[in-house]
């Protein structure tokens, strides 16, 4: 019965937006790590969602039922802040330290959107209960 | 008598109740990048569940067998929505869109489920005859 599908397709979604809201509260908690090293520099961290076209996991693409899975967490590119600070106990032989390249404001839009998507599926939860328990007392 | 006693919403209840996990798809996929929103066109697939004879038709030996409309709604009726507005990551999922839809399909269910509850406790007031 495809009133039950909603159960999965909107925990898988709710599973992926508490991945992402990890993410986000990583990359804000090191927004000001530094590093006298730029490989090792702490990089802001974004998961990937992804379709669950197959049939795996609950997802049915006969019916449209299709769930939300995160095929990986990536590490942003943009280059850390270099800044030059000798006096700094981490600074590399030059004098530069490196912060992360953390975005806080991008950090907290990530986090509202986040925050949206989750309560809508939950929105979408209820909703699918409430029916079926209206369906359940059909006739009574 | 007791042939097609809910009417057209006992098929109804079927289209409505799978265009809920179509829908509670797209809110799921809201954030998924590329994917693309899709609806039932209602009226289609009921119309096609009509026309269309159960898959496996239960055999009636007697008159007196009561016949169902049909079990699940058919196959298909399944189409990508058309954005407003583009979004750059490919999606086409539109938030108040898909909610309005979602709310909509959640009324119209409980509208069809009140039919049948209504049909229900009239039939139960003619075999009790009080």
């Amino acid at each position: 019965m495809s009133l039950f599908n909603v159960f999965n397709i909107s925990g898988s979604a709710m599973n992926a937006e508490t991945i992402r809201l990890n993410t986000t509260a990583s990359n804000l908690a090191n927004a000001e790590s530094v590093n006298g090293d730029a490989t090792k520099v702490y990089r802001a961290r974004h998961p990937v969602f992804q379709a669950m076209m197959d049939t795996q996991a609950g997802g049915d693409d006969q019916d449209g039922s299709v769930g939300v899975r995160v095929l990986g967490v990536m590490e942003s590119t943009t280059p850390p802040l270099r800044t030059y600070e000798p006096d700094h106990p981490l600074a590399d032989k030059d004098g530069y330290v490196y912060t992360s390249n953390v975005n806080s404001v991008e950090e907290m839009t990530n986090m509202i959107s986040a925050n949206r998507s989750f309560a809508t599926n939950v929105l979408a939860v209820n909703t699918a209960r409430d029916l079926l328990l209206k369906v359940i007392a059909m006739g009574h | 008598m007791f042939e097609n006693i809910f009417g057209i919403h006992e098929q109804a209840l079927a289209v409505h109740g799978q265009r809920l996990g179509v829908l509670a798809a797209n809110l799921a996929n809201a954030d998924t990048p590329g994917y693309k929103a899709r609806d039932i066109d209602f009226s289609e697939v009921l119309s096609q569940s009509q026309a269309e004879p159960a898959s496996l038709p239960l055999t009636i030996t007697d008159a007196a067998q009561i016949t169902f409309g049909g079990g699940d709604p058919p196959e298909g009726g399944l189409k990508y929505r058309i954005p407003y507005q583009a979004s750059l990551d490919g999606n086409t999922v539109e938030m108040p869109v898909e909610q309005a839809a979602f709310s909509e399909n959640n009324v119209r269910y409980q509208a069809s489920l009140n039919f049948i509850n209504l049909r229900i406790s009239e039939l139960q007031l003619a075999i009790a005859g009080q």
